[in-house]
């Protein structure tokens, strides 16, 4: 056997080990791969678009509009207060009711009802909305964020998803048809 | 004595790094390179060993879980010994380091020292401020009280403004569909590990660069760097003036660095540890969050944006920015290094500063957001409403109740969201100012719909009789010429 035989017997072998490794690594980088994307590809479970009640409809008068609260039905042991989430409940008159996510549809901070000037106003660019969640003033680009509900025996339920974020919503609202709820 | 020459031999023989070390400590500078000016690159480097100290000491008995992490903080600040301390370390090192990389890179920009051969040099260090930067967010991030929970909020509605892309960004970020467990760990694992591994190889690497390159001469106006020539100066310079770095150059290094420990130290004695405020429970509504000092000037831009402009900003700004950053190099790779001589690279530094300055100085008071509680909590000056008419009192009242105070300063209190409205009579006459309260406009919404007829009279009755003191109100010019027609 010649030299250079040997040579490019080893160079050979050198790139077939590259070459084994690499392939070891695309099947290692598959499930890793998978598990970093979990939050994005999550099989969306029922319990995460759940129908929530807020309470019986005597807690919310008409006219007027309330601070509700709800846990979040995709819950983790360790998320603690986080999972509890607030929103703003409007009883327009009867059974015909407005439900606005917490977060201002500027950058996501909590606003504020005011009932005597019948505004919301948010803490963090001066985002201000009507009473029926309408924008105001100031940065946000649209009204608040609303919730699907519906009235059944007696109390207020709420569909639940995402926290809402401008973009993500906007992306809902064009495919108005599809499930998937603005909101947390 | 002896001993210990022994056992360093006994080490020498088996790892030979000796020579190499003795080699990097000597390594020639040039002479004026032993300047005050070149001790900010040192004293980064300190303070980041010592966040990592500080770091590793907190994550003894740090909780990074979302619903223990705020009471963990609050063992670490009142139950264990000196807690509070480390963690008023951490926190003030956080501050000093994002100030000494700026400094730094200020002088280093304002010494050409990113001109050939030192554009990788100037590219790492990019890399190593982006990840400052990380490192400042991540960690307001795990200090998980309120601001850390809205501003996750706020990162994340930034994220959603990425076409396409930005809800898979926002699931990505938080971990999961809200703000909680997931989203903390996720930030823990990138502050704790992700991030400071990246950290500690660029570091590296920009310290290799350092040693391989030279450190940068002092710039002298007319020097002009050539890329023919450059390299053979360069080794003249150092080699022919030039002194060696231990102990020729360290001694201001090791003297600023200790200043800088010790100052830090000072500030955690002296003010304490940052927060936590209140408990990240997304329930608390009664909140105004805002980011830390070095997030201030973009929470100040993110206000002042005309809302049309707000996204793309947001997304193109930033590009924008890290691409002329890392291409400087490339297009001014040549030429003159002094700043004497390179005016529109001293305006720059201006520009940026002033800017970032008045942003950061302004988001201080925080103008463009209403004050939550000025209207139960700061009263009408008197001398408003001495001697006014039952009618206009009561439209003082209509101003306190309706929250009109949270956005319009009187007296110099309220809000700054709207004008203040000290001289409003002098400024719009009274028909003027039924329409703006009914209407809204500019940035005022309209309050047609929550004002009867009877407190919008009240109301503009009040609004003029604020002019000072001997200024005529503001007429309407037509209706004056109109009642002069009039026999």
């Amino acid at each position: 056997m010649s030299q250079s035989d040997d040579v490019s017997r080893r160079g050979m072998l050198g790139k077939l080990g590259l070459l084994f490794n690499g392939a070891v690594g695309l099947i290692l980088a598959v499930p890793i791969v998978r598990y970093l994307l979990s939050p994005v590809i999550h099989e969306r479970s029922a319990a995460a678009e759940a129908w929530l009640s807020l309470g019986s409809l005597a807690q919310f008068p008409e006219g007027q509009t309330r601070l509700a609260t709800y846990r979040h039905p995709q819950v983790n042991p360790s998320d603690g207060e986080t999972a509890n989430i607030p929103c703003w409940v409007r009883r327009v008159d009867g059974e015909k009711f407005q439900v606005f996510a917490i977060n201002c549809a500027h950058l996501g901070c909590p606003v504020r009802w005011f009932p005597q000037s019948g505004l919301f106003m948010c803490p963090c660019h001066g985002g201000v909305y009507y009473s029926d969640g309408a924008r105001a003033s100031g940065p946000p680009e649209r009204g608040l964020f609303e919730y699907k509900y519906r009235v059944e025996q007696g109390n207020l339920l709420i569909e639940t998803g995402e926290m809402p974020t401008p973009g993500a919503t906007a992306a809902s609202l064009i495919n108005i048809s599809s499930k998937k709820t603005p909101c947390a | 004595m002896r001993l210990i020459q022994k056992i360093g031999d006994w080490f020498e023989e088996r790892l030979q790094l000796a020579p190499a070390i003795r080699e990097t400590m000597e390594h020639p500078v040039p002479r004026r390179t032993a300047s005050w000016a070149y001790v900010f690159g040192s004293a980064a480097l300190t303070v980041f060993i010592l966040q990592i100290v500080t770091g590793i000491l907190l994550a003894l008995l740090y909780v990074p879980s979302a619903g223990e992490a705020w009471n963990s903080l609050q063992v670490l600040n009142h139950q264990v010994a000196l807690g509070w301390f480390i963690r008023a370390l951490h926190g003030w090192g956080s501050n000093f380091m994002l100030a000494i990389v700026v400094i730094h890179m200020i002088q280093v920009f304002l010494f050409g020292a990113y001109k050939f051969p030192r554009e990788l040099t100037w590219v790492v260090g990019i890399l190593l401020l982006l990840f400052t930067l990380g490192m400042a967010f991540t960690g307001q991030v795990l200090r998980f009280d309120q601001d850390a929970y809205w501003g996750l909020g706020i990162g994340a509605s930034i994220s959603s403004r990425v076409p396409v892309l930005g809800p898979f960004i926002v699931n990505l970020l938080l971990g999961g569909p809200i703000i909680a467990s997931a989203t903390l760990s996720r930030f823990f694992a990138l502050h704790v590990f992700v991030i400071p591994g990246l950290l500690i190889a660029f570091v590296g690497l920009h310290l290799l660069l350092v040693l391989k390159l030279g450190i940068n001469e002092w710039p002298m106006p007319g020097r002009i760097v050539r890329r023919a020539t450059y390299l053979k100066e360069y080794h003249e310079l150092t080699h022919k003036d030039g002194i060696p770095f231990v102990p020729g150059a360290v001694s201001k290094d090791l003297f600023f660095s200790g200043s800088i420990l010790l100052a830090i130290a000072a500030c955690a004695l002296l003010l304490g540890p940052f927060g936590p405020s209140g408990q990240p429970d997304p329930t608390i509504i009664q909140t105004v969050p805002k980011p830390d000092y070095f997030f201030l000037w973009l929470y100040a831009v993110l206000s002042l944006l005309p809302p049309s402009m707000e996204t793309p900003a947001l997304l193109i700004g930033p590009v924008i920015a890290l691409g002329v950053l890392f291409a400087l190099p490339f297009f001014s790779g040549e030429g003159e290094k002094s700043w004497k001589r390179r005016p529109i690279a001293v305006l720059t530094i201006l520009l940026a500063a002033v800017s970032l300055g008045t942003f950061t100085h302004l988001s201080g008071y925080a103008p463009w957001s209403p004050v939550m509680d000025a209207w139960s909590g700061e009263p009408i000056p008197a001398q408003y409403l001495k001697g006014r008419t039952a009618l206009e009192r009561q439209g003082a009242l209509v101003f306190q109740v309706k929250q009109c105070h949270n956005c319009h300063a009187l007296g110099g209190a309220g809000g700054d969201r709207g004008p203040e409205l000290d001289r409003i009579a002098v400024e719009l006459t009274p028909d003027q100012l039924v329409r703006q309260v009914i209407q809204g406009g500019g940035n005022m919404p309209a309050y047609g719909k929550n004002l009867s007829p009877a407190e919008t009279t009240a109301l503009v009755a009040f609004l003029e009789t604020l002019r000072p003191a001997g200024s005529a109100p503001a007429r309407d010019a037509s209706r004056a010429a109109e009642s002069a027609k009039q026999p």
